[in-house]
């Protein structure tokens, strides 16, 4: 990723679209703990269909993707979250 | 002695107090295998996300357990063979959580909720809604590369053979 600062002297157009990077949700001060127990916080990551939300989509980091699929897969174990809705 | 989270689903039938006397059993079962109940959770009767065994509705309890695996490995042979029991799951944990679990602190603010006559969604993700199902957003393309200039390279076919 180009800064800002790059582009001006490449580009003097300003770029068509410029999305923030997001940040991932698991990191800060005030970040939630990623815990299977949690339904209400396991399900903003669970699709409509009751997938796994890619991080690509929920910028949640590599590791705490890893961390967040667990939680989820406890989740359905336990039947506090569906494997599939229909 | 390792530290366990244990959650256990209770048949939907089974009456309040036959979960606390299994409870009880669970805790007398640990207990004279040397280890201890550190704290106990009643979660109490949850909508299940999928059937198990024809149910529909399960008591949940919470155990946190400080106790040897051989007591638990026996805990949970004889979970096996219990009919009330419908599904168990022990976690290892470093540490026990302290205060309440994020389940007993989401149901004070369901219950808060509901008097302000709050609807209940439900399940449904937040994300990628509608569409494709389940393929919604692509995410981000990225950027553009930055464009040629207009006269900096020649037109290839303008240029042609002279």
């Amino acid at each position: 990723m180009s800064t800002p600062a790059n582009t001006a002297t490449t580009n003097p157009t300003r770029r068509p679209f410029f999305r923030r990077r997001k940040t991932d949700p698991f990191t800060g001060p005030q970040a939630p703990k990623i815990d299977y127990k949690d339904v209400r916080l396991l399900q903003r990551f669970i699709s409509e269909r009751g997938k796994i939300v890619p991080s690509r989509i929920t910028a949640v980091s590599v590791k705490n993707q890893r961390a967040l699929a667990k939680a989820i897969k406890r989740a359905r174990f336990l039947a506090l979250l569906p494997y599939v809705i229909a | 002695m390792p530290f366990y989270e244990h959650v256990f689903v209770a048949r939907q039938d089974a009456t309040p107090q036959a979960v606390e006397t299994l409870t009880e059993e669970i805790k007398g079962i640990l207990e004279a295998n040397g280890g201890k109940l550190a704290s106990q959770e009643n979660w109490g009767v949850r909508t299940l996300a999928y059937r198990i065994k024809k149910n529909r509705k399960g008591h949940f309890v919470l155990l946190n357990i400080d106790a040897p695996s051989k007591a638990v490995q026996e805990m949970e042979r004889l979970q096996k063979i219990n009919e009330d029991i419908l599904r168990f799951m022990t976690v290892r944990v470093e540490a026990f959580e302290e205060g309440p679990s994020a389940m007993m602190k989401a149901r004070d603010r369901d219950e808060r909720r509901r008097e302000f006559g709050d609807r209940d969604g439900g399940f449904g993700g937040g994300f990628g809604g509608g569409r494709d199902r389940d393929r919604g957003d692509r995410g981000d393309r990225g950027d553009r590369p930055p464009r040629r200039d207009r006269d900096e390279a020649p037109r290839s076919f303008e240029g042609g053979a002279a």
